[in-house]
């Protein structure tokens, strides 16, 4: 048994072989499915893109369904597999749970991913990854989607597994690092938001094939979304993980408060249950209260907890940062920070445009009154680039800067253009989200192959202005997709061609933070904590928030009185 | 660290810092207000969703803007041979989606209130009035009615916003609005 382990020369855990081999495989996986669905994010874009309009309408539509699922869904959640197993079998110190099942466990979703893809690409499956009833796919698209479902659900089992068997073999000791409690955040979301997949997703595909009779639009879409957006909370809760994984190795920051932090995450899992709400804002048959009621517990304090770890991510930052030395004024501590760096850089820039376009948006679009502007517009899109690329993506391409020195164990290769990719995949993920919510405000609608109306029975112009946010979300598009192409390249380029890291490389070019002594120390309840630096940055944010809130009011003000 | 187990093993005993306390009641106050917002605005704003809706069948709804056109059309367009309806000021108007298109077009007069029933006959569709920027989620089975008062006088494009297909970007719709 034990020489199924290895001593990390870095931070000092012991490492399962079948641990390590499996989350490996789960994170190739997952870049692969993002190169694939990034193209076809790029293809879109450049469609979109008027004076380019690059695909025919079906490619349109195809590519676009290709796309959502295989970053949103199979590049994520490989991602999310990998992670979970890190957080628990690595972090713990422990073994694996059953690594057989494990690869059970991804042959399913590599299997299913695989054949939702193939039906895509057939031709009959272009109904968006949302597959909204009576729009029918090939029975395969969604029975692939169910056995990635079913497999990813098995990898949440065996992650719950190890996190019994380090608890009885007492790997550790206390409570459970903060990152795998984040972990744990995400898994049991991932549990009960699978369910709530399958239960929509088995009907659908059985009436795909002619066994069930007709299903309900409105029913579909609440349940759909029951599934849909909590799994959102699902990206955030492992961004979160690896924002404060990202602090402790790259600085040696440590929580703030232990307390807070957890709350913070605990606000994620007790507040989602109706989250499919604000997706239903401007549904028939759905009364104002209802609305109101659960957007509001259901959003806001879910939001506040995002609202904490906004305030405490940087704060732990800036904390290490100032034990480190780096005391000089407000911002000595963010100035002097790692930015050359590409784990750190890619963090910080995630929790940024997380916060600002991602975060703030979102409220904005889950009030009930200001979605009768923005549904199915492409504000929507641009938000959810905001969250899921600016800020998950970004964060997950910048743990992988230390998943490759310390899983793959090979140093990194190209390592001047890895410390630019982070700002320009950060800058080109900005600048769609920015530019699509920018078009969205317009009123340009989502999933639409031609914004000109060439073919339509009428003449239609959206503003000039709308066509300019277009071309320029494709030229952010273009520079996005140069910096995950970068990715990539270095990514696979240190896999395969990356100097070895035995013990001695470990130690002449260490990736965890060596800061001495000084964060070691603990922190008492006595020591108040200064944190002038983000105190303002967390009052800037605030003040974005209320002033773009308000200005939405005013946008909401100006359209016709409909009651 | 946030790596390892706490080091205080009763963290959860710790005092929280006042910045803490500071940025969570803020938080916390903004999420009340927010949620006040939008009750306000139920009470005072002018642009607030109805929540009339029925269940209907897709024929039975087509019968019904049909029946209304019959009534009230005033002309033809020229491009499309669609009809142009013309309902009094005041009463109910229809609008169907069906693949790919909305109809009938609508002439309505400006300043005038009207209650707009909107339906699907076949997949889900979404209404999207522009440039005033209403957008709504159209069901088949599900009749809404919105009460609307067109503000400006021109020409509306009604834009499908759900993806509904391969001609989802031909459908478009119109409505007029009149002195
Ligand atoms: C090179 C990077 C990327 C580019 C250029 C890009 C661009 C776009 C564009 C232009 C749209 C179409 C909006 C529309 O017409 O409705 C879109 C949709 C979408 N994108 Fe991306 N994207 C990128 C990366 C990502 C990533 C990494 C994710 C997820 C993690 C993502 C998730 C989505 C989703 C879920 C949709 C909606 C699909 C749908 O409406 O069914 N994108 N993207
Ligand atoms: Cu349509
Ligand atoms: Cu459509």
């Amino acid at each position: 048994m034990s020489n199924m382990f290895r001593t990390c020369p870095d931070t000092g855990l012991k490492v399962h072989g079948p641990a390590e081999a499996l989350i490996k495989a789960n994170a190739v996986a997952a870049v692969v499915f993002l190169l694939i669905g990034g193209l076809f994010g790029l293809l879109v874009a450049l469609t979109r893109w008027q004076a380019i309009h690059l695909l025919p309408a079906d490619l349109f539509y195809l590519a676009l369904t290709a796309h959502g699922a295989d970053v949103l869904v199979f590049w994520m959640i490989f991602f999310e597999i990998a992670l979970l197993y890190f957080a628990s079998a690595v972090l713990l110190n422990c073994r694996l749970a059953t690594p057989r099942i494990a690869w059970v466990a991804f042959a399913l979703m590599l299997g299913g991913a695989v054949m939702a893809n193939v039906a895509v690409l057939q031709g009959e499956s272009s109904v968006m990854f949302t597959s909204y009833v009576p729009m029918k796919a090939a029975p395969h698209f969604y029975l692939g989607l169910i056995l990635f479902a079913v497999g990813a659900l098995v990898a949440t089992a065996v992650f719950f597994g190890t996190l019994v068997i380090a608890k009885q073999e007492k790997t550790y000791t206390g409570s459970v690092p903060l990152v795998t409690f984040g972990a744990v955040t995400a898994a049991i979301i991932a549990v009960y938001t699978i369910a709530s997949g399958a239960i929509i997703l088995i009907p659908t595909f059985l009436w795909s094939l002619g066994l069930v009779g007709e299903i309900d639009t409105l029913t579909y879409r609440i349940v759909w979304w029951g599934f849909g957006h909590s799994s959102q909370q699902i990206n955030v809760a492992a961004m979160v993980s690896v924002w404060y994984a990202i602090g402790a190795l790259t600085v040696g920051s440590k929580p703030i408060s232990e307390k807070v932090s957890r709350a913070a995450f605990l606000l994620y899992i007790c507040f989602l249950l109706l989250a499919s709400a604000h997706h239903l804002l401007v549904d028939p048959g759905i009364s104002s209260e209802w609305k109101v009621f659960n957007t509001s517990y259901a959003l806001f304090l879910a939001v506040l907890g995002s609202m904490i770890h906004g305030m405490s991510v940087p704060g732990a930052i800036e904390v290490a940062q100032r034990k480190n030395g780096f005391t000089q004024g407000l911002f000595g501590w963010l100035r002097k920070a790692p930015w050359g760096n590409p784990a750190f850089a890619g963090m910080f820039l995630s929790v940024i445009l997380f916060g600002f376009l991602g975060g703030i948006t979102g409220v904005i679009m889950g009030t009930e009154q200001l979605n009768i502007i923005i549904h199915n517009t492409l504000y929507v899109p641009g938000h959810f680039h905001g969250t899921v690329v600016a800020g998950s993506t970004l964060a997950f391409m910048a743990i992988t800067y230390l998943i490759v020195p310390l899983i793959f164990r090979r140093e990194l290769i190209f390592k001047r253009l890895a410390q630019w990719q982070p700002y320009l995949f950060g800058l080109g993920a900005m600048g769609i989200s920015v530019f699509m919510m920018a078009a969205g405000t317009l009123g340009v609608s989502r999933r639409h192959w031609d914004m000109a109306f060439s073919d339509a029975p009428f003449a239609f112009d959206y503003p000039p202005a709308a066509f300019m946010m277009m071309g320029l979300n494709g030229i952010f598009a273009i520079i996005a997709s140069i910096g995950g192409v970068a990715f990539i390249v270095i990514v696979v380029g240190s896999i395969l061609f990356g100097k070895k890291r035995d013990e001695e490389t470990a130690r002449a070019n260490p990736v965890v933070f060596q800061g001495g002594g000084a964060t070691v120390s603990s922190h008492g309840a006595a020591d108040e904590v200064k944190i002038p630096g983000t105190t303002i940055l967390v009052a800037v944010f605030f003040l974005s928030f209320v002033l773009y809130y308000f200005v939405n009011w005013k946008y909401l003000s100006e359209v016709w009185p409909l009651s | 660290m946030a790596l390892t187990p706490p080091e205080d093993r009763l963290w959860w005993k710790q005092p929280l810092h006042g910045i803490e306390i500071g940025w969570i009641t803020i938080s916390l106050l903004w999420g009340f207000l927010m949620f006040g917002v939008m009750i306000y605005w139920h009470l005072t704003g002018e642009q607030n969703l109805s929540n009339e809706a029925y269940r209907i069948n897709p024929d039975a709804y087509a019968e019904k803007v049909e029946a209304a056109a019959a009534l009230y059309t005033v002309r033809e367009d020229e491009q499309s041979g669609m009809p142009v309806v013309h309902p009094p000021p005041g009463s109910d108007v229809y609008m169907l989606a069906r693949l790919w298109e909305w109809w009938p077009i609508l002439e309505l007069e400006e300043g005038k209130e009207y209650r707009l029933h909107l339906s699907s006959l076949d997949w889900m569709h979404g209404f999207s009035l522009q440039p005033t920027n209403i957008n709504l989620q159209i069901h088949p089975n599900y009749e809404m009615v919105v009460t609307i008062t067109p503000d400006k006088a021109g020409e509306y494009g009604v834009v499908c916003n759900e993806f509904c297909g391969i001609g989802h970007h031909q459908m478009l719709g119109k409505l007029i609005v009149v002195k």
